[in-house]
């Protein structure tokens, strides 16, 4: 190596960028669905969560990318899972002891951070092969895109079904429900989850063209 | 008996695995394509989650539980090692797998090839996973009930992933939109066939 790469390079900042939009973790990886639909039915829990998973996913991506030549190939799954599992134990503890109530909320979905595919498929399919720099900002960038997604689900459910913004009563201040306006039930139900995410995909997939599947 | 079997259908219509709390999205996602692989899967599944499920019961009721460490002696009354448990579970999941894997081999081989790679694949599904933690956060008392949820589970995995994957085999004739193709037209299948499943809610079992 001649020059040594800036920290920010174009090519790094894709690894943020990209899975924001045209490699989303969820949208089009299909990657860490079970959790992204059970929580969003309010924002807060949702946010919660994105945290938790970027917390996880940060550590274990740039552990085993420290890890990863010393990692012999046939026991890498057991070695990844004993990493993730220590992380989620800490992030399950630290969530029991500030955030009580939304750990409720969550409840098994904490747990299930373990075997989210986003973190088991970034850490075989990029930390195992890469320096730890640019493992760092994979994290962040698939972690964030996953939030995103999570945060936009949960945005139209807390408001179409309870008629709420983290708890707020935004359509009551606005006086809507004078005009004979109700909220939608449905959409506080799990089928509701699956339906707004086909409708993201449907229209992230009719603006980049490039996504859509053959048959 | 009698709530025996009303754990087995709670677990497999009102408290479906995939419509209810969205458990093995992934591998149902990736896997539903057609009736004949989906229905191997989802018998490994049940398979894995009727053995796990009661196994992880006895680890959290006489190892992890606060309290549970007193057959060791009274000493030991007030350890509490449930912080452990994820990890024990997960553990215990990627053993039994690795186990049922060699076991089939051995004395299945033509049911081992049908599975294929989706064997080893179970352990890293969420379904799993999921149903010992709802076993620990819903409590059961006896290994016969524990059994009885992990049971349904898996069948309730199973219908949802043949019906899917009977419904894409025959949406590949009609005209969905191209934006919709494959995943999108998936998850909003799902969504539907979850407010079909919303119908037992009212069963009171």
């Amino acid at each position: 190596m001649s020059e040594k790469e800036p920290l920010f390079s174009s090519k790094n900042l894709r690894l943020i960028t990209d899975p924001l939009n045209t490699n989303n973790p969820i949208t089009v990886q299909v990657l860490g669905i079970c959790s992204a639909l059970a929580i969003t039915v309010k924002l807060e829990p949702a946010i919660v969560m994105t945290l938790s998973v970027m917390a996880v996913l940060v550590v274990a991506n740039v552990v085993i990318s420290l890890l990863r030549k010393s990692i012999p190939p046939r026991i890498r799954i057991i070695v990844q899972l004993v990493v993730i599992a220590s992380m989620v134990i800490l992030v399950d503890q630290v969530l029991k002891a500030f955030a009580y109530d939304v750990s409720k909320q969550l409840s098994v979905f904490v747990g299930l951070i373990i075997t989210n595919c986003i973190i088991m498929g970034r850490l075989e399919a990029f930390a195992m092969a890469n320096k730890p720099w640019p493992s760092f900002l994979d994290a962040i960038g698939n972690a964030s895109g996953y939030g995103l997604i999570l945060i936009i689900v949960a945005f139209f459910r807390e408001l179409l079904g309870s008629g709420t913004l983290f708890g707020y009563p935004v359509l009551e201040k606005i006086g809507l429900y004078k005009t004979g306006y109700e909220n939608n039930g449905l959409m506080i139900l799990p089928p509701m989850a699956l339906i707004t995410i086909g409708i993201i995909i449907w229209v992230q997939r009719s603006k980049n063209r490039e996504l859509i599947e053959e048959k | 008996m009698e709530h025996l079997f009303d754990i087995f259908v709670k677990s497999i219509f009102i408290d479906n695995m995939i419509f209810a709390y969205f458990l093995g999205m992934c591998s149902y996602l990736a896997v539903s394509k057609t009736v004949k692989t989906s229905m191997g899967l989802g018998l490994a599944v049940t398979f894995v989650l009727t053995i796990t499920v009661p196994v992880d019961y006895l680890l959290q009721n006489y190892l992890l539980k606060a309290g549970a460490l007193s057959w060791l002696g009274p000493q030991f009354a007030d350890v509490d090692l449930s912080f452990l448990s994820f990890i024990m579970f997960i553990a215990v999941i990627a053993s039994m797998v690795q186990l049922v894997e060699m076991i089939v081999e051995k004395y299945t081989p033509a049911l081992y090839n049908s599975l294929g790679i989706f064997l080893p694949l179970i352990a890293v599904n969420c379904a799993i996973l999921g149903g010992s933690l709802f076993m620990q956060e819903r409590d059961y008392q006896s290994v016969a009930e524990a059994t009885a949820f992990g049971l349904g589970s898996g069948i309730g995995w199973l219908l949802a992933i043949i019906g899917m994957a009977a419904i894409r085999e025959k949406i590949r004739y009609s005209d969905v939109p191209k934006p919709l193709r494959g995943l999108g037209i998936t998850f909003i299948i799902t969504g539907l066939m979850g407010i079909a499943f919303m119908s037992f809610m009212g069963i009171k079992l």
